[in-house]
């Protein structure tokens, strides 16, 4: 029987290490390679332009190369679900394959055309190849439940063998008898569209700063390798000015969209550091970036309310302020605290800014200042930052803004304090604000204190030509301290009067034992040490010492029992009480 | 109310399967296992319950309810063994003739008061439908002594309010019933204005608690003192037995003071009035020379006098547990703060030798100089914005009380002396937090070598450590556990 086979590209924009489209080659005689999107989609998506040329260099690049292996990218316009059963037919498809995408959306998705396609009498070959790991199993090693500390999800993969090593690129010879008809009007019909189809405006677009594609990825993939080897130094580099820059050796979009293999990045940082430190035994911090990614995609693969606070089992309920205006200040960068707008900037103009950056900003937004709800942070990430996916962006945000994953919350960052200390000239601000270009290094970052002299030869007045600060930081870090402190004490049972005790531990095991909160809960239980903040109840009249379960219950009940808020836990209100 | 119309109302099928599926959620409360299902829409299914209490439509809910404890708490294959029991519920089997043979409506008064007590509001409305002695039951005063009003507008927040007929059923029927009372606004005003629409209609209540929570930006500052004063007051007055009182960011006064102090002198136990800027030092002084039993107190620091302190020492004065004082300033160099004399502090630990005294600093590197200078009884030290290294060495010379200490941020010197001093000194420190800080790993294992396994918190951001030649972070992990006794890790921020 003849084999004629699609794949379908959605993420794993890549000829090397891409399972599914080896599966889609063995033995086929006809192969399509297509890539659905939906132009009217495009133009009214969160998406912003810069992702979307990222995305389109991407596909032009894919087409290249598959061109010079005598076959085209196919990119159809429409939904999957209408386009499947229409190309069955007019190619005469029986194989279909693509790569495992672990979201709840795209398993619905994914289901969705598995079902269509066996309908058709199409086989299915799905591999995964996005993630280092099969996620279901890391989850079935936590006996069912994703990990929700990062410990703990590093003590499950170091209980589960290495990755598998990345299968062979497809090249000329490997795609053999294997033949594609490609039409004369092929670039009309099933060409990479431009920006301007798809509804953009491009007059004005600068350059990208991030160029797509899986030719830019491997080349960027050798740089950041020689780099590594050139400082022989595996640890994570110290966060300095210069860091956060756009670095041709930065390869998170790229890992994002699989221009660029994960499997590959392990496995040419496992023979480098081999080679380096002559040790077979790397440590499982030399792969941090790649793993935090997996972490998230782990935490989010069954939870299909993972990007919202409501109806998410991991989420703690905060009772975050609903404020329009200061969002769309943060969002466009008018927040008067310079090194706040800078970011967000860089974030605007060029699609990437560093991690330490996003803390800034996510803290700012969230618990340290605005206290504005992380789902709102997490849809201008969604679309500026091109690195942003559904999983990894939304469990950042609920990472950074405390509301799941046990975080200390006291650890907020400083609006002033943390730009000086990162970029004490100022340098980074002035690239990206050139209009406080005029300020001196000692107020660049509170330019609001700077003497009318200093301003006036700023050409720079505070309040006229740059915004006052939105809020006052040491104000509003004060309450917002306590409003955390109140909601994780109430999270935690914990009556007594330290701040640190407060972070719920999570005792049920699967999450790893961080804080111990036993020894506290024993020694004040039933006397009233509520000074700190969050009032709590000590003498109980009429109601039920629940804390003596506290040991075996699990963090979804915690959870939950948080946000049962007002009526469930009458016992555990914050209420003073004497 | 006869019995006969109580048994005619369970021989009723619908209501007994319900029945019976309430008692399982009784259950699973007492068992502290399973959630109850449902609690984000309660106040709708209560009121149309409450309103339209037919018999149907509560035998229905009952069954939905059921059917998402099993889902929640079973194995699917009992879903559907729970779904068959149900439309076989004529047919007696074990467990439903068992629910025959007891007759729920005909239990005690102090049973169905005591399982009440497990089931929060939503429950109890559903089971105040099913018979009068359980209705009765409903509305009796010992469920109804402790409320958490929660006032939000769509507008400003994503959480839900208090349903308004819900508000005006308590004020109406239970508010002299209402003993701890708290409510919760968001930060519009309007929100802040029901909040003490409340508060002034609670004129017959006996409150001993009351809780003003703002839950996001402060909203009772924005409305006026008087409007606010004259609410509050109406509790003051009304309530003449009120203990613990938290009325933090609110534009309380001096004269509502002062009327909270001529009513409830004999019963303040708590007061809790951080960010209320139109009380003075001479109104605070008021409270603490009236009310000999007050135990805790938190306030402002421009409020903390000497005269305060001594105050709260005096014979006639019970033992303060709790001191919180928050320090902060809003523009750097405009705040000046006065100290507070050695004898002062000393008298206020002779008096309470075991109090805890939290201070929680916002403020600039520059206006910390008066602050200990002197030896300072401090327990618990928080600071929110970066503090001079000099300052945290002053902390390990002057503060041998302390208990924690939380660094939000410091400058980019190493804080290594500083935190060796500390644990030569510091002997009941037990929690440390490091935020933006540098300390080099080599010192850090020092300090938790010294401090050992009483440091029962220990939480440093991954990026505070800095490697030198004895250790690099990997190793650091190993050392600090063994020392501690525990495994220990950095706390680490996602790389994304």
């Amino acid at each position: 029987m003849e084999t004629h086979s699609i794949h379908w590209f959605r993420k794993g924009l890549r000829l090397h290490d891409n399972p599914a489209l080896r599966e889609a080659l063995r033995g086929a005689n006809t192969i399509h390679c297509v890539y659905i999107l939906d132009p009217w989609f495009a133009g009214s998506s969160n998406v912003g332009v810069n992702r979307w040329r990222f995305l389109l260099h991407c596909l032009e690049d894919l087409d290249a190369r598959l061109l010079e292996l005598n076959s085209r990218l196919f990119v159809i316009r429409g939904q999957p679900a209408d386009v499947f059963p229409r190309l069955f037919k007019e190619w005469n498809i029986n194989r279909l394959t693509f790569e495992y995408d672990s979201e709840p959306y795209g398993k619905e998705r994914d289901a969705a055309i598995k079902k269509l396609a066996s309908e058709a009498g199409v086989e299915v070959i799905v591999k995964i190849s996005h993630t280092l790991y099969d996620l279901d199993k890391i989850i079935e090693l936590n006996g069912g439940q994703p990990p929700l500390t990062y410990k703990r999800f590093q003590t499950l993969i170091s209980q589960l063998d290495s990755p598998e090593p990345p299968v062979e690129t497809i090249s000329e010879g490997k795609l053999g008898k294997c033949t594609v008809l490609v039409l004369d009007d092929h670039n009309e019909k099933y060409g990479v569209p431009s920006l301007e189809e798809l509804g953009f405006d491009t007059e004005g677009l600068d350059c990208a700063v991030w160029p797509g594609g899986e030719t830019e990825a491997l080349t960027r993939l050798e740089r950041h390798l020689e780099r590594k080897a050139w400082v022989a130094n595996f640890e994570r580099p110290r966060m300095n000015a210069f860091s956060l820059l756009a670095s041709p050796t930065g390869l998170s979009p790229y890992l994002r969209f699989g221009c660029l293999s994960c499997r590959l990045f392990y496995f040419k940082l496992t023979d480098l550091y081999k080679k380096i430190k002559k040790t077979d035994s790397p440590p499982l911090s030399l792969y941090g970036q790649l793993l935090w990614r997996e972490f998230f995609y782990t935490a989010a693969t069954n939870n299909p309310c993972f990007d919202k606070m409501e109806g998410n089992p991991i989420c703690v309920r905060i009772p975050w302020d609903k404020n329009p205006v200061s969002l769309a200040k943060w969002a466009e960068g008018k927040t008067g605290y310079p090194w706040i707008d800078a970011i967000m900037t860089q974030l605007r103009q060029e699609g990437w800014i560093h991690h330490l950056a996003r803390h800034a900003v996510a803290c700012f937004l969230t618990r340290g200042d605005l206290w504005i709800s992380w789902e709102e942070g997490m849809k201008v990430f969604e679309e500026l930052l091109l690195d942003a996916d559904w999983s990894v962006n939304a469990g950042s945000w609920m990472w950074l803004s405390c509301s799941s994953f046990f975080q200390q919350f006291f650890h907020c960052y400083c609006p002033v304090g943390f730009g000086r200390r990162t970029d004490l000239n100022g340098d980074y601000v002035r690239r990206y604000l050139p209009i406080l270009k005029g300020f001196p290094a000692k107020y660049i970052y509170d330019p609001w204190n700077a003497p009318d002299s200093v301003q006036v030869a700023a050409k720079c007045i505070i309040g006229v030509h740059y915004p006052k600060p939105m809020v006052i930081h040491a104000e509003a870090s004060r309450l917002n301290i306590e409003r955390m402190k109140q909601i994780y004490q109430q999270l935690s049972r914990y009556r007594g009067l330290g701040l640190l005790a407060s972070v719920p531990s999570n005792q049920n095991g699967n999450g790893g034992t961080i804080y111990s909160m036993g020894d506290q809960i024993s020694e004040n239980n039933g006397i009233v040490q509520s000074h700190t903040g969050g009032m709590t109840m000590g003498k109980r009249e009429l109601e039920h010492d629940t804390t003596v379960g506290d040991d075996v219950e699990s963090l979804g009940q915690k959870i939950r029992r948080h946000c049962d808020g007002n009526n469930e836990d009458k016992q555990d209100l914050n209420l003073v009480s004497y | 109310m006869s019995f006969e119309r109580r048994r005619s109302g369970a021989v009723n099928g619908k209501l007994k399967s319900g029945g019976t599926c309430y008692i399982l959620s009784v259950k699973h409360c007492l068992g502290n296992k399973g959630p109850i299902a449902e609690f984000s829409r309660w106040p709708k299914i209560f009121w149309r319950k409450l309103k339209a209490s037919s018999h149907k439509d509560l035998g229905d809910r009952m069954k939905q309810n059921r059917i998402n404890q099993n889902v929640e708490t079973q194995p699917a294959s009992d879903v559907d063994k729970g779904k068959k029991r149900r439309k076989t519920s004529s047919a007696p089997t074990s467990e439903t003739s068992n629910a025959c043979q007891v007759d729920w409506g005909n239990l005690h008064y102090d049973v169905i008061l005591h399982i009440f007590q497990y089931l929060p509001l939503v429950d109890r409305a559903y089971a105040s439908s099913v018979c009068r002695t359980w209705n009765e039951v409903f509305h009796m005063p010992e469920l109804w002594r402790r409320f958490e009003f929660e006032l939000n507008q769509p507008a400003t927040s994503y959480l839900k309010s208090t349903h308004p007929d819900l508000i005006q059923q308590i004020i109406k029927k239970h508010a002299d019933h209402l003993q701890y009372v708290s409510f919760k606004v968001d930060s519009s005003t309007e929100s802040a204005e029901a909040a003490c629409d409340i508060l002034s209609q609670l004129v017959n209540c006996s409150i001993k608690t009351l809780g003003l929570i703002s839950t996001a930006r402060p909203s009772f500052m924005n409305l006026s003192k008087s409007r606010f004063v004259s609410a509050l007051t109406v509790v003051f007055v009304n309530s003449k037995s009120l203990s613990s009182i938290k009325i933090d960011d609110t534009p309380v006064d001096d004269p509502s003071l002062k009327v909270l102090v001529a009513n409830n002198s004999d019963t303040l136990k708590l007061l809790k009035m951080s960010s209320c800027p139109h009380v003075s030092p001479a109104g605070i002084l008021c409270v603490a020379d009236q009310c000999y039993g007050l135990r805790e107190l938190a306030l402002n620091y421009y409020l903390l006098s000497d005269e305060l302190l001594l105050a709260l020492s005096s014979e006639k004065h019970v033992h303060l547990e709790h001191l919180r004082i928050d320090v902060v300033s809003e523009n750097p160099g405009q705040t000046q703060f006065h100290s507070i004399k050695k004898s002062s502090w000393d008298a206020l630990v002779r008096h309470s030798p075991k109090v805890n005294i939290v201070m929680y600093f916002f403020l600039y590197e520059e206006e910390f100089d008066p602050f200990f200078r002197d030896e300072t009884p401090v327990t618990h030290i928080y600071f929110g914005r970066a503090v001079s290294k000099e300052m945290l060495g002053r902390i390990g010379m002057n503060c041998p009380r302390l208990i924690e200490l939380v660094v939000c941020a410091n400058g980019l010197q190493p804080l290594d002396d500083e935190l060796i001093r500390i644990a030569e000194r510091c002997k009941n420190l037990t929690a440390m937090g490091l935020g933006e800080c540098e300390v080099s790993c080599s010192a850090f294992v020092e300090f938790v070598k010294m401090c050992g396994g009483r440091l029962t918190q220990l939480s440093i951001m991954e990026e505070v450590l800095i490697p030198d030649q004895k250790y690099n972070l990997e190793q650091i992990h190993w050392e600090v556990s063994k020392y501690l006794g525990r495994v220990w890790f950095p706390d680490m921020m996602p790389t994304w």
